[in-house]
């Protein structure tokens, strides 16, 4: 029997391709067509700058391993439990039989709608960090009008940290992502005014204070300690910002010609239904509850279920892999004893 | 009398051991999640008064909380209660009540 | 001479509870203002007098409003009501038949069936006998009713009824005594002498079989008068003031007088006007969702009645004003709750000596989007769309930021700083030579209609879409878009705003019927008037709402007010929340 693992994200392809290197089979269930999961949106990874391509390439490569078997486009219509054992019928009409099952759903980024305050899908010149990611493969930053944008902000916090959407959780990776765009900004647009709005950098990577440091003595990018209240639109559709510059501890309004919203990490759809259906604990900030923060991360409220990476909470993709190696030692651990207590039966 | 060294210029330095913080600790009591504020500055941004006046609460409230009371005791009246401040915190912190506090606290 | 000596509990009590009213009455209504009183004077004798005993009968007696809430209720209500009147009044008619004389005691009516002799006949005797019997059971039947209630209240469509305090316990019980002994005296009385009919005779009948009812029923008697004596004794100090209390206040509201801001004798009348029927109870959203059980307008009022420590019930309302649309009374419960919370700022007239003037605008409509509506940049974005496709003349006043209303103010008590700010943009908004003033914030409308005093109407946006969309000035498609709406506290019961949102919504969408329509929509639980819950119970609240209303599952929530809107998109909803300007704005082509 096999293990199944459900989301071929970053986390998904990396306890496939472990589990798979220990002698297990594993049946890997993918929604889109093709791995990878939010990976596909990105363009440059922090705090090194690695082609997100290139990582998405590798974890792909090894899935081409004899005892994994990926199933794209798919989804569980129906998960049942017996005994030892865990069955599922995908969408395609497959069904797969398993001894224990891999969460590896992930998350979503914030629908920066309901921020209203901030304008986005009102006001012509807000995007999303996703939607930057976009632009900065392309090698180009323009405004709605066509211009180039002259003085562009990143606005840190949204969507997490926030009790007004009731997502109190920090997203983690939001703060170094957008030092990572504003740099990545700053060799598009040489001479244009780059801004970060923020409440705390939280630098808590290898690497990402260096390169906090790095944007400010090297690539000329500016951080204001504020949290923007609301912004409006004028009539040459720039944005115009109020926050209060809290190191000055005054009020500071100026105008935008782009404004990036770093969206923060929600647990995705996936997450949630699976959550429902096969009735796993939460945690508080809604993505799944891990028995222990320490030393059991891969194990949910039921046994045989495990999960890995940003099913659980925001990380990064660091974090996220390390997780789902742990993720295949815990499962494989499971097995094994298993498998011990069912021979002494026999 | 200091007659011959340096001492510390009292309008200058909050004096956190000499300060009276009694206000701010029936503050905390009677307004629990106005410990929760972290200095955002979301509501002095947003603030109606503070749009059109030299007010700012985030800085009045965190005054208080260090034992400096004699701005906000003159500064608070500004505030017009709308609300905004309330709307944008992320924290969470029931900045009206807060307020309302402050005034019954300051001017008993 | 008819008398007996057991009448004497009866008539002492009734006599001092009515010097004891006369009493109380003529002192408040001497301490009433010059200018209540002016206004007393002039309408005392005009058809709203007449119109006053009208609403007497329907409210006091019939209790038609409680019907409402639930028919079974409503029936238990009239019975005590209408009931009790109409013994009073058939027994006295009985009595003055059969006696002719004007004079007669108030006793004599009341227990006729003890001084009658049951063969002397008189015109009528029977259809009296029988009328009076058949009043006696519908009392009987709502008294049955009221046992039911207390055991299960739920049967008579309440989920939770007053807890009431021990003393008025103590008079409930009195008073549900008094009619089981009112029939047990005169079917005993029958039993022994004969008289009435289908009730009290067939009763007689069957208690003569096995009780001793010649030597019970003087007794009877003497447990009747006494319980009523008793009942007249404590009424003053318990919640049944409220009977004839009501009366007077019913006649006073007629005559125009009205319940402000502030705690006045007519204030007075009010608080003793309700009868804790706890149809307030269930219409509590911070009893429903947060079970929060002393705050509701039947405590508050009790603990002022009673002079009990109520400062936390006083802060912790919504001024949603569901109970103030339910309450059979019609006492002004947010009024009265305002008026106790304390003005606590210190305020002279240059506080808001900041405010700039407004330059005025060149433009026919004057268009206001409030604090809130600077949060919801959607909401001002389909104005202006809505503005610009009517070809209207207009400004955005608070483009740049805008003033307060005063409103928040003033919901927290803060009344006097209120009114400076008010006076302030009154000036301002006056200078500005608009010839209308369109808000999108119902808050701000609010108070700009009913305590500014602006030299232009004002409107709320759903007003002057409607205007527009009578006018032919916009003409947006119907869509297919399953809509529900929630009307804003501040909109609906608090400024009267039913039919345009209504027809509004109706000319753009296909609009779900649901039960929180018109006065019964629920509050979103961002309300800036309570001062007191914490922003998780907000939270709750808004959560709990929102989702009563999804159960219609509409393609979109739509509301007309900024604050609702926001405090909607607060938590993860499957259901879009838009202001009724978006939806149309959407649909203009």
């Amino acid at each position: 029997m096999s293990i199944i693992i459900i989301g071929a994200g970053p986390a998904g392809c990396e306890a496939a391709y472990r589990l798979a290197q220990s002698g297990e089979q594993v049946e890997l269930i993918e929604k889109e067509n093709e791995t990878g999961g939010n990976l596909n949106n990105w363009y440059q990874l922090f705090p090194d700058r690695k082609s997100a391509k290139e990582l998405n390439r590798l974890l792909r490569q090894n899935l081409n391993h004899p005892n994994i078997r990926v199933h794209l486009n798919c989804e569980p219509v129906k998960i049942i439990r017996e005994n030892n054992s865990f069955s599922i019928d995908l969408n395609d009409g497959a069904q797969l039989q398993g001894e224990a099952l891999l969460l590896t759903t992930g998350f979503r980024t914030f629908n920066a709608r309901r921020k209203e305050e901030y304008g986005y899908g009102i006001y012509e010149n807000v995007m999303t960090s996703v939607e930057l990611e976009n632009f900065l493969t392309n090698h180009q930053l323009q405004t709605s009008t066509g211009k180039k944008p002259e003085r562009i902000g990143l606005i840190q916090c949204v969507g997490s940290r926030d009790e007004k959407i009731c997502n109190f959780h920090c997203s983690k990776v939001c703060c170094i992502t957008a030092v990572k765009q504003a740099v990545e900004i700053r060799e598009i647009l040489p001479d244009a005014e780059i801004l970060c709005f923020y409440m705390d950098m939280r630098m808590f990577g290898p690497g990402y204070e260096e390169l906090y440091r790095e944007a400010q003595e090297k690539y000329n990018i500016r951080f204001i300690r504020g949290r923007l209240s609301e912004a409006s639109e004028n009539l040459s559709k720039q944005v115009m910002i109020k926050a209060e510059d809290t190191l000055v501890g005054k009020p500071i309004r100026m105008s935008l010609d782009l404004m990036i919203l770093m969206v923060g990490m929600e647990p995705s759809e996936g997450t949630r239904q699976l959550a429902t259906q096969l009735n796993l604990k939460l945690a508080p900030n809604g993505f799944l509850h891990t028995a222990d923060p320490h030393y059991a991360t891969n194990l949910t409220s039921t046994p045989g279920i495990f999960s890995a990476g940003c099913s659980t909470s925001p990380m990064n993709l660091t974090d996220t892999l390390t997780d789902a190696r742990s993720a295949a030692i815990a499962i494989k651990e499971f097995l094994l004893s298993n498998r011990a207590n069912t021979h002494k039966k026999h | 009398m200091n007659i011959w060294g340096f001492s510390i210029s009292e309008a200058r330095v909050i004096n956190y051991d000499k300060n009276d913080k009694s206000i701010a600790a029936q503050l905390s009591k009677e307004v629990p999640d106005s410990n929760l504020c972290i200095g955002c500055g979301g509501c002095s941004a947003t603030c109606t008064a503070g749009n059109l006046t030299d007010f700012n609460i985030r800085k009045l409230q965190m005054s208080i909380k260090r034992g400096e009371t004699t701005e906000a005791a003159r500064e608070l009246h500004k505030c017009m209660l709308c609300g905004k401040c309330l709307t944008v915190c992320p924290r969470g912190v029931d900045t009206r009540k807060m307020i309302l506090t402050l005034h019954k606290l300051l001017h008993n | 001479m008819y008398y007996d000596p057991f009448v004497l509990p009866f008539t002492l009590g009734l006599n001092i509870l009515l010097i004891y009213l006369l009493a109380r009455y003529t002192r408040w209504i001497r301490s009433f203002s010059k200018e209540e009183k002016r206004i007393i004077r002039k309408n005392i004798f005009t058809l709203k007098t007449w119109k006053a005993g009208k609403e007497v009968f329907l409210e006091s007696l019939v209790h038609h409003k409680i019907y409402r809430t639930s028919p079974f209720l409503g029936y238990m209500h009239m019975c005590f009501g209408l009931g009790w009147f109409l013994l009073i009044v058939i027994g006295k008619i009985e009595s003055l038949v059969y006696h002719t004389s004007l004079l007669n005691p108030p006793y004599f009516a009341i227990f006729f069936r003890f001084f009658h002799p049951a063969q002397e006949t008189f015109p009528y005797s029977t259809t009296f006998a029988f009328l009076m019997d058949l009043v006696l059971l519908m009392i009987l039947s709502g008294l049955t009713l009221a046992w039911i209630k207390r055991l299960y209240s739920k049967a008579l469509g309440m989920k939770k009824t007053t807890r009431h305090r021990p003393f008025d316990l103590l008079i409930l019980t009195v008073l549900w005594c008094i009619f089981p002994l009112r029939f047990l005296a005169e079917s005993f009385t029958s039993g022994v002498r004969g008289g009435g009919h289908f009730l009290t005779h067939t009763a007689g009948d069957f208690f003569s079989r096995f009780l001793p009812i010649e030597s019970l029923s003087y007794p009877a008697w003497w447990a009747y008068s006494s319980a009523l004596g008793l009942f007249f004794l404590l009424l003053p100090f318990s919640r049944y003031m409220h009977i004839p209390t009501e009366i007077v206040c019913i006649f006073l509201k007629n005559w125009g007088i009205k319940q402000g801001r502030t705690f006045t004798t007519f204030s007075q009348f009010q608080l003793y006007s309700c009868s804790r029927c706890g149809i307030c109870i269930d219409r509590c959203q911070l009893g429903n969702s947060l079970k929060i059980t002393d705050t509701q307008p039947v405590y508050f009022l009790k603990a002022l009645r009673h002079n009990t420590e109520h400062s936390v019930p006083t802060d912790n309302c919504l001024m949603c004003g569901r109970c103030e649309a339910a309450c059979p009374v019609g006492i002004s419960l947010n009024n009265l709750r305002l008026s106790q919370r304390k003005d606590g700022s210190r305020i002279t007239k240059a506080t808001y000596g900041y405010i700039p003037p407004i330059t005025p605008p060149q433009a026919k409509i004057a268009y206001f989007a409030g604090c809130m509506g600077h949060l919801t940049p959607g909401i001002i974005q389909a104005m202006l769309t809505i503005f610009a496709k009517a070809k209207a003349d207009y400004t955005f006043i608070d483009e740049k930021g805008g003033i307060c209303c005063g409103r928040p103010l003033l919901l927290s008590g803060n009344q006097k700083a209120a009114s400076v700010l008010r006076d302030k943009n009154n000036d301002l908004l006056n200078q500005s030579g608009a010839s209308l003033l369109v808000t999108s914030c119902p808050i701000c409308y609010k108070t700009f209609k009913e305590d500014y005093e602006l030299n232009m109407p004002v409107m709320h946006h759903t007003e002057y879409i409607r205007l527009l969309l009578r006018q032919g000035h916009i003409q947006p498609h119907h869509s297919e878009l399953r809509t529900i709406f929630h009307n804003p506290c501040e909109l609906g019961r608090g400024s009267d705003v039913y039919a345009a949102p209504e027809e509004v919504l109706k000319a753009v969408s296909h609009k779900l019927p649901t039960v929180y329509d018109g006065r019964d929509s629920l509050c979103c639980g961002g309300s800036l008037a309570n001062i007191h819950l914490t922003p998780l119970q907000r939270t709750q609240l808004s959560s709990d709402a929102l989702k009563a209303y999804l159960t219609y599952h509409p393609d979109v929530l739509v509301t007309a007010c900024p604050l609702c809107k926001k405090t909607f998109s607060k938590t993860e909803t499957s259901v879009p929340v838009k202001d009724i300007a978006e939806v149309v704005a959407e649909n203009l082509g």
